[in-house]
């Protein structure tokens, strides 16, 4: 991992941790992005981390750019010795796989798919040597997932899979982009997973969808009263696989603001985890549902 | 204090001086694209400097004011006119309760401001007014305005004159033909070639359709030719993919290497895009006034120069406050 920092302009410093991803990147980032955010420097406007780096917004007028640079890399250099531990949430996130409104939108736009004939899930199933749809979907939510970033549109969480890299899924984003993607589509682009906080433009490849508000500007949802936003880089994503009469009664929850996530505080130790991956994301489920 | 939509023109929506804050989770600054422009006219009408106002594209609206109302148009020219009476801008003038706001037009520049003394007294969402319509977030119901709607509007804070023009000198809203953006490459500039980061400066370059307050697209200019690579882990097979990153305000994207994107104020944060620059935020202004086909060219500068045009800015903004305090 070498640490590259670049200027964006007059008004932010871009911090590429790593040219790849990994969650040794992820946490260096977070650590960096947390170490900005309590060092309390004049000037700093805005400090927003990615999956493999990150983003600082200042004001030049405030602090020079030069010494904005001089103050991250010092804080580079304390996080490189910060042990990888953070307190965290793991939170469940229900999904209604190959769903009806996913599969018209996908219908729709084949034409800009790299394999017409299929759909989504089928495809990515394929290309990643799963015999069945059903096994892709064991695989994608049997592991649980980090929140490696937050953004592109207002809350969607960018997903990275805890697991070790020849199991993670991968697949290509669509040839060209979609135009229209439905609210709470759950997507794979990449190696990273998506929760699409709004209806819109998309490149990701379709999986389902989720009842689960994650993202209300309105504040009538219960937990997103305090704020509109659900996710944070860091939280820990766990899918579970959901029929269309779970969908609907999630559903009338929501409307009816009843609905609440399974979600726990938890601990999380990366060292432990790379020491053996799947033991340790099993008592993180074990925790998540109060074992 | 309100007016009523009769025509919502093309985009209109209300725009203070922006929502900073949040963009870590997503949410954009949002707030005026020509910053300058919505200053000027809130100045004029005696309001703060930050007060929200409308924020017109191409076409302007139709307004019933329901009270009397002092108002100013600045930025694009875009002329207005009460009950059919051309009514000059960068200069306060009144609307009378029953009266109708429309607009000629548009005879230079894309975007034009309208304050009204008061300010419109939509509800603050995370410390601003400003609308963010991909996130359905502030302003009017989150969303540009639709025929029928009310807006409410402040009581006056100070007594104003109409009449009150802000000095020729001071009123920015021509541009140069080509359009000069000034950028500072960085970010993933090393990813395209020499000859590329050359001929990215030598071609003009011109405004696509595709342009709007999230981002204003180019075409026109040649496709950019990659450093070869083995593509990093979690990136994409494209050359033109990075393992997705934040995007500054600015910055500019060129997807597949041809026709480059600058991030606005509506900006997505970020993304599987490499970058090979930001715009200087002096010249972010100015992009809010390129009208689609406009001829545009990217011109590099060092640091040094983009905190100086910064400072000339600065000062810019300044002389109109003076003269209008």
């Amino acid at each position: 991992m070498a640490t590259r920092y670049s200027y964006g302009g007059d008004e932010h410093i871009f911090v590429e941790v790593d040219e790849e991803m990994s969650l040794d990147a992820f946490f260096k980032s977070l650590s960096i992005t947390k170490a900005v955010r309590e060092s309390q420097i004049k000037g700093v406007a805005e400090v927003c981390p990615a999956n493999a780096s990150f983003q600082v917004k200042f004001d030049p007028d405030v602090i020079k750019p030069a010494d904005m640079l001089a103050e991250l890399k010092k804080l580079e250099d304390q996080a490189a010795h910060s042990e990888a531990v953070i307190d965290t949430r793991i939170i469940e996130v229900p999904v209604f796989y190959e769903d009806p409104w996913t599969h018209e939108t996908l219908m729709r736009f084949r034409e800009r798919h790299q394999d017409p004939n299929s759909t989504d899930l089928a495809y990515t199933a394929r290309i990643n040597g799963y015999a069945s749809n059903e096994e892709l979907v064991r695989a994608h939510s049997g592991a649980p997932w980090f929140v490696s970033m937050v953004g592109f549109v207002a809350g969607l969480p960018f997903l990275y899979q805890m697991v070790e890299r020849a199991r993670q899924i991968e697949s290509p984003k669509y040839l060209r982009p979609r135009t229209d993607t439905p609210k709470l589509t759950v997507g794979h682009g990449g190696c990273f997973g998506a929760i699409y906080s709004v209806r819109g433009a998309g490149g990701y490849q379709m999986f389902g969808i989720t009842p689960m508000p994650i993202y209300d500007p309105k504040q009538e949802t219960p937990y997103l009263r305090d704020f509109m936003v659900l996710f944070r880089p860091g939280d820990i994503v766990k899918y579970r696989s959901i029929d269309r009469d779970a969908y609907d009664a999630a559903i009338a929850d929501v409307e009816a603001h009843k609905f609440y996530p399974t979600m726990r505080d938890v601990r999380f130790a990366l060292d432990e985890f790379k020491t053996d991956p799947g033991a340790y994301t099993g008592k993180l489920e074990d925790l998540l549902h109060g074992v | 204090m309100a007016f009523e939509v009769k025509k919502p023109g093309l985009a209109t929506t209300v725009q203070d001086l922006g929502r900073p804050g949040y963009y870590h989770l997503g949410i954009p600054l949002s707030g005026a694209m020509d910053q300058e422009a919505l200053i000027a006219a809130n100045l004029l009408v005696g309001n703060d400097a930050g007060a929200a106002g409308l924020e017109l594209v191409f076409m302007g609206p139709e307004l019933v004011f329901r009270d009397d109302a002092l108002v100013a148009v600045t930025g694009a020219e875009l002329p207005p006119k009460v009950d059919g009476a051309p009514q000059p801008t960068w200069t306060t003038f009144t609307v009378k309760a029953g009266q109708t706001l429309s607009f000629d037009y548009l005879r230079k520049g894309a975007r034009a401001y309208l304050a009204i003394a008061g300010g419109i007294d939509v509800p603050v969402v995370l410390g601003s007014r400003s609308t963010y319509a991909l996130g359905a977030l502030g302003g009017f119901q989150g969303r540009k305005l639709a025929a029928g709607d009310v807006l409410p509007v402040g009581a006056p804070q100070r007594q104003v004159p109409a009449g009150r023009s802000l000095h020729v000198s001071l009123r920015r809203n021509g541009l140069e033909d080509p359009a000069v953006l000034r950028m500072l490459p960085g970010l993933y500039w090393h990813r395209i070639t020499e000859a590329a980061q050359g001929g990215f400066f030598a071609d003009t370059w011109k405004v696509a359709p595709e342009a709007d307050r999230i981002g204003y697209r180019f075409k026109g200019g040649n496709p950019l030719e990659f450093v070869p690579r083995e593509p990093p882990f979690g990136a994409g097979s494209d050359p033109s993919n990075i393992v997705d990153a934040c995007y500054p305000y600015g910055s500019i994207q060129v997807p597949g290497g041809t026709e480059p994107i600058v991030l606005h104020r509506d900006a997505v944060s970020g993304g599987g895009y490499f970058m090979l620059g930001t715009v200087i935020s002096a010249d972010m202004d100015l992009i809010a006034q390129l009208q689609p086909h406009k001829p545009v060219k990217f011109v590099p500068v060092e640091m040094e120069e983009a905190l100086e045009a910064r400072a000339e800015r600065k000062a810019e903004i300044d002389k109109i406050k003076a003269a209008l305090a």
